[in-house]
């Protein structure tokens, strides 16, 4: 399991007659390493997500080249598992969650329905949710958004995939459910080894966790390199100011009489 | 089902102020109507003497004040007892339960021409937004809308019923033919065809648009997304993710839509001669009679609130998010 | 007005904007290109289209000009249409207007009001009333309006509750206006511009609505409408089908040009991309 999982090389993306949403970008991704891409909003670290899945809408016109391990594009649900940042919204409303893991292995590992209800159960103790046969029949607004999102990475990860990006999928929750997503995600692609993408503003959140790090700003790739070296010393002005910025426990005080 | 019987309830609870509101509307037309039920009952018998008459004014509170007039109407009501028809002669009540199958049947048939056939094609329709197909659909079915029911009946009355034969030019069964049973119902079925289609085609346009409308917005949401990101088959994200949502507003619209489609009886029963509830209404105005167009009113009303009852009902089924708030998990 | 450029972008405001301009100019031209009494008689009965030159488009069972009677009719079809809808804007703006504003249980029982309005069918409503007030045009568009006040009600009332509580209602109050004052100069003129979005569905409402009332014979008899043309053409539809099938098509291309020219304006109005 060794070797570059996908390479980029000048990606350029835009869409419709805009400025370009992503431009210039060299980027390796190794198999099994997990990747995370900080950035902040407007920076391009969506549409990149988006460009790796082929999720990209029908005005993208992308230049460049997404270049695979094996030659073919991967299929999006088999070979790549996406999360989204807000999962009450990339659950379908009026179906019930359990519906929505299945339907991944009914559809990529050839299991009928009922296997796959089966392979969902254990999906959601995966994912750590607790009394997996009831959730299965619940709806999406019924559960808290952490659960959500314990749902959502099930679906993604259901036929086993060898990518999973992972869009900003904590940032709508509580900071404590933020680290337990978190270290879930972690322990799950280290477990199955599969190759992660994290995006993320947050570049604290990732430096626990990530083995490299990508800084997107205003569409272009900044730095790029192993997290240990980029948190410590960052190449680019940029990379150093978003690292400086990190407000947490251990920052001065902003306001109030100086020490 | 706990959920469909607490909806209910609600909602009947809350029509019947509006049922109120109604009936002292109609009551206040029959105050205004020319005439009144006195003269109705007088002018079946031939006339009476003065001392029958006023006799008569007293017993139906024609000489009492407004109040107690209104508490009269309100009682007979509640006896279900809706007046006597002027031109018919006839009990109001028995009049409207001898005509109100036939344009059940009409309007059912209508709907469910409109509501099946429509929703599949705004579906086809909405599955590639902006396609050809599309606005092939969308401009064909605002055409559609724009056409008055009673001259698409002449139309198809013209095409089907004249020159192809297909069809009988009006009625609801052949007269006198005696037949039973099945042969019967096929034989109504067959006058109805053009009826229902001239009753059905503008509603089948409206919701193909609301189809297309609803699975447009639809696609914009995350789940739409989420659902292609899974790589799930082009026709389970159409039908199972898409549509289902966009049906919501569909089902919405089949409720504020029933007034309008048992309005719309009146003209298509006129236009084929079935001899419905609609026609009785035009017949109640040519006659001018204000009772029996009361109680038409009436009835209406109920038919309506009942309709929309069903339909939220249903809607309360289709939408889990419905009566959310009393199921919150942790 | 970039709000007009953006029209002229979309095909369907364009076909809308031509449809509706040639039938208003049609309208406009009805006493100008023919004279006289539409009603009245002006030659042989059933001449057939295009056969005669002084009749272009035939007469009817009775020998009134039918290309008349489709000029006088559109003239009819959009006077109606229009003050009907007229009329229900203002009422429903205003009730809908007062029932926000006063809130509590005037507002509930207004909105009782229209529910109830909302139940019984408007045609029944429309029928019901010239039944009881005797046929002419200010009745029928009264009618009319009777049906179509209560979505301009529910509009503006909604406008008024997300409005009221905005920073210049409470300045008007600081400065010391009066309630209704506040209601009338303040809040009114804010809540009516999606009343007027609604207004093209009424209108179309109002013209279908009218020429069902004249097809039944319900109409103001002293004026010639596509609808009591449809009527007259019935009792000869097997032998000159014509004259049910021509002032049908200007009924659909008057309800179609409103239809184009309110998507083009809600088009230009809004800009969104799918995703499918």
């Amino acid at each position: 399991m060794s070797g570059m999982l996908v390479t980029l090389r000048g990606l350029r993306i835009t869409y419709g007659e805009g400025p370009a949403a992503l431009s210039d970008i060299d980027l390796d991704i190794a198999a099994g390493e997990r990747l995370a891409v900080i950035g902040e909003s407007g920076s391009g670290k969506s549409t990149l997500a988006l460009a790796l899945a082929g999720l990209l809408p029908d005005n993208a016109r992308i230049v460049g080249d997404i270049a695979w391990d094996g030659g073919e594009r991967p299929v999006p649900g088999r070979d790549i598992g996406f999360v989204f940042q807000d999962a009450g919204a990339s659950l379908n409303p009026v179906l019930r969650v359990g519906e929505q893991v299945a339907e991944v292995a009914q559809r990529h590992l050839g299991m009928s329905w009922r296997e796959a209800y089966a392979h969902s159960r254990d999906l959601l103790a995966q994912v750590q949710i607790p009394a997996p046969d009831t959730v299965l029949n619940t709806y999406a607004h019924q559960l808290s958004g952490g659960q959500r999102q314990r749902v959502a990475i099930a679906a993604a990860i259901a036929a086993r995939p060898r990518l999973l990006i992972a869009d900003e999928p904590t940032s709508a929750l509580d900071t404590i459910v933020q680290a337990e997503i978190v270290a879930l995600l972690d322990r799950l692609v280290q477990e199955a080894g599969m190759t992660l993408v994290f995006i993320s503003h947050d570049i604290a959140l990732v430096s626990g966790f990530a083995d490299r790090i990508a800084v997107l700003h205003a569409a272009r790739l900044v730095e790029a390199g192993p997290a240990a070296e980029v948190l410590r010393s960052p190449k680019d002005a940029y990379t150093a100011r978003l690292i400086s910025s990190h407000i947490g426990l251990d920052t001065p005080r902003l306001i109030g009489t100086p020490s | 089902m706990n959920r469909a019987f607490r909806l209910l309830r609600r909602r009947a609870i809350s029509s019947i102020p509006v049922l109120l509101i109604v009936v002292v509307g109609a009551f206040l037309l029959l105050e205004v109507a020319p005439g009144d039920a006195v003269d109705a009952y007088l002018l079946s018998i031939g006339g009476g003497d003065p001392a029958m008459v006023q006799a008569l004014r007293e017993s139906y509170g024609r000489d009492q004040s407004l109040s107690s007039r209104l508490w009269l109407y309100l009682s007979s009501l509640a006896r279900l007892d809706l007046g006597w028809s002027v031109t018919f002669g006839r009990p109001i009540l028995d009049l409207i339960l001898e005509r109100l199958p036939n344009t059940l049947w009409l309007m059912g048939s209508a709907v469910a021409l409109a509501f099946t056939l429509g929703s599949a094609l705004g579906i086809v329709a909405g599955a590639r937004p902006g396609s050809a197909r599309d606005r092939l659909l969308s401009t064909g079915s605002l055409a559609l809308y724009a056409v008055p029911s009673f001259w698409l009946g002449l139309v198809l009355i013209l095409i089907f019923a004249v020159q192809l034969r297909w069809f009988p030019t009006s009625g609801i069964a052949t007269i006198a033919s005696g037949k039973q049973g099945i042969a019967r119902a096929v034989d109504v079925a067959h006058h109805l065809v053009l009826p229902v289609c001239s009753l059905g085609f503008i509603y089948l346009a409206l919701f193909l648009r609301m189809m297309r409308a609803g699975m447009a917005e639809a696609w914009r949401q995350d789940y739409a997304l989420a659902a292609r990101a899974k790589g799930l088959a082009r026709r389970r994200i159409v039908l199972r993710h898409v549509a289902r949502n966009a049906l919501l507003p569909l089902v919405t619209m089949l409720g504020l839509q029933a007034a309008s489609m048992l309005g719309g009886s009146v003209v298509v029963e006129s236009v084929f001669a079935v001899p419905g509830f609609g026609r009785l209404a035009q017949e109640a105005v040519a006659g001018r009679d204000a009772p029996l167009l009361t109680g038409i009113i009436l009835v209406s009303a109920v038919i309506v609130i009942v309709i929309n009852l069903v339909v939220d009902i249903a809607y309360g089924i289709l939408d889990p998010r419905v009566g959310a708030s009393e199921e919150r998990a942790a | 007005m970039s709000v007009l450029r953006r029209l002229s972008r979309s095909p369907e405001g364009v076909a809308g904007l031509v449809l509706l301009g040639l039938l208003v100019l049609a309208a406009l031209l009805a006493p100008v290109l023919f004279p006289g009494d539409p009603l009245s008689i002006a030659g042989p009965a059933l001449v057939r289209p295009f056969a005669d030159p002084a009749f272009p488009l035939g007469t009817d069972r009775l020998g009134r000009d039918v290309l008349a009677g489709l000029f006088h009719g559109a003239r009819a079809s959009l006077a109606v249409g229009l003050a009907a809808a007229a009329v229900a804007l203002v009422a429903g703006a205003v009730v809908g207007t007062l029932a926000g504003f006063a809130g509590g249980l005037a507002d509930e029982a207004l909105m009782r009001v229209v529910d109830a309005f909302q139940t019984v069918p408007s045609f029944l409503l429309a029928l019901a009333f010239v039944s009881v007030t005797g046929a002419s045009l200010p009745v029928v568009i009264f009618a009319i309006a009777l049906g179509a006040w209560t979505g301009p009600a529910r509009l503006a009332r909604a406008e008024v509750l997300s409005i009221r509580e905005r920073d210049y209602v409470a300045a008007a109050r600081v400065i010391g206006m009066r309630p209704l004052e506040i209601a009338l100069r303040e809040v009114l003129p804010n809540a009516l511009p999606p009343v007027l979005a609604l207004a093209a569905v009424i209108v179309a409402n109002a013209v279908l609505i009218e020429s069902a009332l004249s097809f039944l014979g319900l109409g103001d008899p002293n004026i010639v409408t596509w609808g009591s043309m449809i009527a007259e053409g019935r009792n000869v539809l097997r032998t000159a089908p014509f004259l049910s099938i021509v002032p049908g098509i200007g009924l659909v291309a008057t309800v179609l040009g409103i239809y184009l020219l309110a998507e083009g304006l809600s088009d230009a109005l809004s800009r969104r991309k799918s995703r499918a």
